[in-house]
C-alpha cells in the first residue's frame, strides 16, 4: 500500500485528493504514517518506527495500525501495490 | 529517550457546509476530577463502572431551589421524591436540608419512615397502596394523596373501622395546554371528576380534606403549564372555602421540572435552553398570589421536585472496553456500563467527557453498552477524542431516576459512592454480586442435581 502520487498532504494534517475534491485532517501520528507510506516504506518498517517512538505496545499499534490503513483505502488516498508490499 | 505520547492514528473527511452557527461542540473537555477527587481513584477503589454522587451539588442545587421558590412565595414546602433517587444515603441528604418525604408505594413508605421522617411529613402518593399501606399512613398521621374513586372508598371505611380520621389530598388532573396531557393519575379538573371527590369527602365527614395536588407531567420545558395548573388547584380551594367554609391547608404542585439533561432529537443542548427553577417559581407563585387567597388563608406550597434536585448531583463512571469500525466506515466504542445501568440514555443525549488529557482531534463515534443485546446503545453519535482500551470516561447528569430503574440485567448493578463536603469519599451502596443475585431464588430440591 502507498499514498496516490497526487495527494496533497500538508505539515498540519491537511490532506486533499485534487482528483476527487476531497479534503482530510489527519493528526500528526497519522500524519507520520502517511509520510511513511509516501516514502515506500514497508507497513513492517512503519510500525516497528512507532513502536520504537511512541509509548505503545504492539498488539495496540498492530490493531490501530490496520485500522488506520484501512480507513485509508476506503478513503481512496492509497493505491496498492502487491510487488512493493511483499 | 523517554517515548512520545501516544494517540490512535486518525483520518477524517473534511466537510463544508454542515457547521452551524453555534458552531463546534466544546463536549471532550477532559473531566479528569469529580469535587476534587480523581476518577482514576475512585474508580482504582472501588471498580468500574461506578456511580458518584456529590453532595456538595445536591445540597448547592436543593437552595438554590429553595430560594427561588421562598423569595417569591411565603410558604414554600419540598418533599424529596423518593422515586427519582431512593438510595438512604442521598434522601437524607435532602431531608437534613428541610425535606419531607414524598413516597409512591408502600416500600418507599417505609424507607422514609426507617430513615426517620415522621409519618406525618411522608407524603403518600400512587395508585396502587394496599390496605397495609393504607393502615401504616392513617395511624402515622401521612397525607394521603387519593388517587381514584375506588380509594377513596375504601379510606372511608377503613376510617369508619379504625375510629381515625385519615389526612388526605386529591389528585387532581387537568388541560394545561400541554402534550401529552397526563390524566390517568387522579380526577379531572374539567370535566367534574374533582369536585366530586370533593363533594363525596366532604359530605362523607369521614376524612379530612388538607390539601389538593397535581402532576402535571415529567422533564417539563414549559414554566407557564405550572402557572395554569396552579391557578386550576387554587380555584379548587377557593371553590371548597366559598361552597363549605373549609380552608385547604396545602397545595402540592408534584414535580416534572426539567434537569438540564439534553432530550434525544433536540438540536441545542438543555443546559443553554431548558427553564430554570426560577422561572418555575416565578410561574407558581405568581398564580397563587393572583388566585385570590386572603393573606392569612395563603396554603402551604408542596414541591415534589426530584430530577431536576439529583440529576446534577449524578456522575456515572465508566472504562472503555474496546474500540472497533462499523461496516459503514464509523467508530464504535464499546464501555463497560450498558443501558441496564443508565436506564436515562433512552431518553437523553448524556454529556460524557473523558477522564484524561488528550490531543486536539476527535471523531466520530457510536458508544455502545456491554451488554449482548442490540439495543444497548448509550450514544447513537457523539464526538469524542480517541479512546483506547481501559481509558476511563465520565457521564454527567444521571442522578435521576438511574439508581432506581436500573436492573440486573447480563450485567450486575455497579457501588454508588457519595463525595461528602470534605471531598472524603463514603461507599453508599455495595456492588452487587452473584449471591445477592440468587439470595431471593428457591431451587426445589429436585432440580438441584443433574448430569450432563
Amino acid at each position: 500500500m502507498k499514498i496516490k502520487k497526487n495527494i496533497a498532504l500538508s505539515d498540519t494534517g491537511f490532506v486533499f485528493n485534487p482528483a476527487s475534491g476531497d479534503s482530510f485532517s489527519v493528526n500528526p501520528i497519522g500524519l507520520e504514517i502517511m509520510k511513511l507510506l509516501q516514502e515506500n516504506k514497508s507497513h513492517d518498517v512503519i510500525k516497528k518506527h512507532l513502536l520504537e517512538t511512541y509509548s505503545v505496545d504492539k498488539d495496540t499499534i498492530e490493531k490501530d495500525f490496520y485500522d488506520f490503513a484501512k480507513m485509508l483505502e476506503q478513503f481512496k488516498v492509497t493505491e496498492t501495490d502487491e510487488k512493493k508490499e511483499s | 529517550m523517554k517515548k512520545l505520547q501516544y494517540e490512535r492514528p486518525l483520518i477524517q473527511r473534511l466537510n463544508t457546509g454542515l457547521m452551524n452557527k453555534f458552531g463546534m461542540k466544546t463536549e471532550y473537555t477532559p473531566h479528569t476530577h469529580i469535587d476534587e477527587v480523581s476518577v482514576k481513584s475512585l474508580i482504582k477503589e472501588f471498580g468500574s463502572p461506578l456511580f458518584v454522587i456529590s453532595e456538595r451539588t445536591i445540597r448547592n442545587t436543593y437552595k438554590e431551589a429553595n430560594r427561588a421558590f421562598k423569595t417569591r412565595y411565603p410558604k414554600v414546602q419540598f418533599a424529596w421524591s423518593y422515586k427519582t433517587n431512593y438510595i438512604n444515603a442521598v434522601c437524607n441528604v435532602f431531608h437534613q436540608e428541610g425535606s419531607w418525604a414524598e413516597v409512591v408505594s408502600g416500600f418507599e413508605y417505609h424507607k422514609a419512615l426507617n430513615n426517620g421522617v415522621p409519618g406525618s411529613k411522608i407524603i403518600f402518593n400512587g395508585p396502587d397502596k394496599s390496605e397495609d399501606d393504607l393502615r401504616a399512613a392513617i395511624n402515622n398521621e401521612s397525607p394521603i394523596h387519593i388517587d381514584h374513586l375506588d380509594e377513596l372508598y375504601h379510606l372511608n371505611e377503613l376510617a369508619v373501622e379504625m375510629n381515625k380520621r385519615p389526612k388526605v389530598a386529591i389528585r387532581v388532573n387537568m388541560d394545561t395546554g400541554v402534550y401529552p396531557m397526563w390524566d390517568r393519575f387522579g380526577f379531572n379538573y374539567e370535566n367534574g371528576q374533582a369536585w366530586d371527590a370533593i363533594n363525596k369527602i366532604i359530605l362523607a365527614d369521614k376524612l379530612d380534606l388538607v390539601g389538593l395536588h397535581s402532576h402535571i407531567g415529567t422533564f417539563m420545558l414549559s414554566p407557564s403549564a405550572y402557572g395554569v395548573a396552579a391557578s386550576k388547584l387554587s380555584d379548587l380551594a377557593l371553590g371548597i372555602k366559598k361552597k363549605y367554609k373549609k380552608n385547604i391547608l396545602y397545595l402540592d404542585m408534584g414535580g416534572g421540572f426539567a434537569s438540564k439533561n439534553t432530550l434525544k432529537g433536540s438540536f441545542l443542548q438543555g443546559v443553554d435552553t431548558n427553564p430554570n427553577f426560577d422561572q418555575f417559581a416565578e410561574s407558581i407563585s405568581t398564580a397563587i398570589l393572583n388566585a385570590g387567597f386572603g393573606t392569612d388563608e395563603l396554603p402551604l406550597l408542596v414541591l415534589e421536585t426530584g430530577r431536576a434536585l439529583i440529576d446534577d448531583a449524578g456522575y456515572l463512571l465508566g472504562s472503555v472496553i474496546s474500540n472497533k469500525r462499523l461496516s459503514d466506515g464509523r467508530r464504535a466504542t464499546i464501555l463497560d456500563f450498558g443501558v441496564n445501568v443508565m436506564f436515562t440514555s433512552f431518553w437523553y443525549d448524556h454529556k460524557i467527557s473523558p477522564a484524561q488529557d488528550f490531543g486536539n482531534y476527535t471523531e466520530d463515534s457510536v458508544l455502545y453498552g456491554p451488554l449482548c443485546m442490540n439495543i444497548d446503545v448509550i450514544r447513537e453519535h457523539i464526538t469524542l477524542p480517541p479512546l483506547k482500551r481501559n481509558d476511563h470516561v465520565v457521564v454527567h447528569t444521571v442522578g435521576a431516576y438511574n439508581m432506581t430503574q436500573w436492573m440486573q440485567f447480563i450485567a450486575l448493578r455497579p457501588a454508588v459512592v457519595m463525595i461528602d463536603l470534605k471531598n472524603k469519599v463514603h461507599l453508599i451502596r455495595k456492588r452487587e454480586n452473584l449471591e445477592y443475585l440468587e439470595a431471593c431464588e428457591v431451587k426445589p430440591d429436585y432440580l438441584k442435581s443433574f448430569k450432563l
